[in-house]
């Protein structure tokens, strides 16, 4: 499939306006239809490689979910991104879909805080067990007593 | 938008639910001040030194006890960051410590230099510490980098120890980012006047950071 095609099916099947620059088609979906972008992606799209996944906060705006999906054989790439809203942290999971976004969203709840729901195994990735908040939220303190080193 | 701090209610640490930790702190043994083997030698010591003549035998075998101990340094093989590609060119041929006496070793139970090659994140310095505690005393450790000096350039972050002498007592600071091998040479090199000093005074000396 090529970008361009890709454009013309999300817009027909979603009805949302995605956007072309260069070889990334990139699109802004309301958080219901997010497995659905997701899932027409994969099946559809052929965006069969799952790149990354992170998260923004916009502060008094909330959160800011984004993913990037690779057709590695039509050499393109989907980024999708969600707003959560503000005050809002929850967010479906994609982990029925692409096993590689266990971890990408183990990590994301780990430092911003996102919970997926729907999540297998949802546990700290990068920081321990027994840490308190998180950290690249925007309201995190970094100087926060940690004892016993800090 | 007012930006509030999250109020810090810090749970205890997982790992001091952990059993043998647990055993650890109940036998751990602080470090020592001054020189517990050298006891029975300096009776020794004191009796040659009373006998006419005396004097120059202890001077003399004094120097050699103390050349043998500060040129026997077995630092353990513990690389936390990128400082540990530079140790490890200090301990390869061009640099070559073995000249010095020293073996790395990848036991801290047969170790007692520890070289804190790194940044301490706060995952990590509970097993820093756990490896110190396995070390047999008299032990040493070198700071080598900023990071693990301050904290370097991620002091203010959330998951960096702000210096290594938080966890486990340092006797020499080695600065650079990262230190170069002639850099943590000069310091291993004060690392054995402190060595000296210890066995000389019975004391450990104030630890030194070099320019």
């Amino acid at each position: 499939m090529t970008p361009s095609a890709a454009v013309t099916a999300l817009r027909e099947k979603l009805g949302v306006e995605p956007a072309l620059e260069g070889r990334v088609v990139s699109v802004d979906v309301p958080v219901e239809r997010w497995v659905e972008c997701a899932r027409l992606a994969r099946t559809e799209l052929g965006c069969l490689y799952f790149n990354w996944l992170s998260a923004v906060d916009w502060k008094e705006q909330g959160l800011e979910v984004l993913c990037r999906l690779d057709d590695l054989d039509g050499g393109w790439a989907l980024a999708m991104r969600t707003k959560l809203g503000p005050d809002r942290v929850h967010c479906p999971t994609l982990t029925g879909l692409y096993r590689g976004a266990d971890w990408m969203e183990r990590e994301c709840w780990d430092l911003l805080g996102v919970v997926f729901d729907g999540h297998p195994d949802l546990r700290r990735i990068l920081l321990g067990q027994d840490w308190v908040g998180h950290p690249l939220r925007k309201d995190y303190a970094v100087d926060t007593a940690y004892e016993p080193y800090r | 938008m007012e930006v509030k701090p999250p109020v810090p209610q810090i749970p205890p640490a997982c790992w001091t639910e952990m059993k043998d930790l647990q055993e650890w702190e109940k036998h751990h043994q602080q470090r020592g001040l001054d020189d517990k083997t050298s006891e029975a030698l300096g009776g020794i010591f004191d009796a040659i030194y009373q006998m006419p003549g005396g004097g120059v035998i202890t001077a003399s075998t004094e120097k050699i006890f103390n050349w043998a101990r500060k040129s026997s340094i077995w630092p353990v093989t513990f690389g936390l960051a990128c400082c540990a590609i530079e140790m490890m060119a200090t301990f390869a041929s061009r640099f070559d410590v073995e000249r010095f006496g020293m073996v790395p070793f990848a036991s801290p139970r047969h170790s007692d230099l520890m070289i804190v090659s790194g940044t301490v994140t706060i995952k990590m310095a509970p097993m820093l510490k756990r490896i110190y505690d396995q070390m047999p005393d008299p032990k040493w450790v070198v700071s080598m980098g900023s990071c693990a000096n301050s904290g370097g350039p991620f002091r203010h972050g959330y998951h960096v120890v702000k210096g290594v002498d938080r966890v486990v007592p340092v006797d020499v600071y080695v600065p650079g980012c990262p230190p170069t091998p002639d850099s943590l040479m000069y310091g291993l090199l004060k690392l054995q006047e402190q060595v000296a000093h210890f066995q000389q005074t019975g004391t450990r000396a104030p630890a030194v950071t070099h320019e």
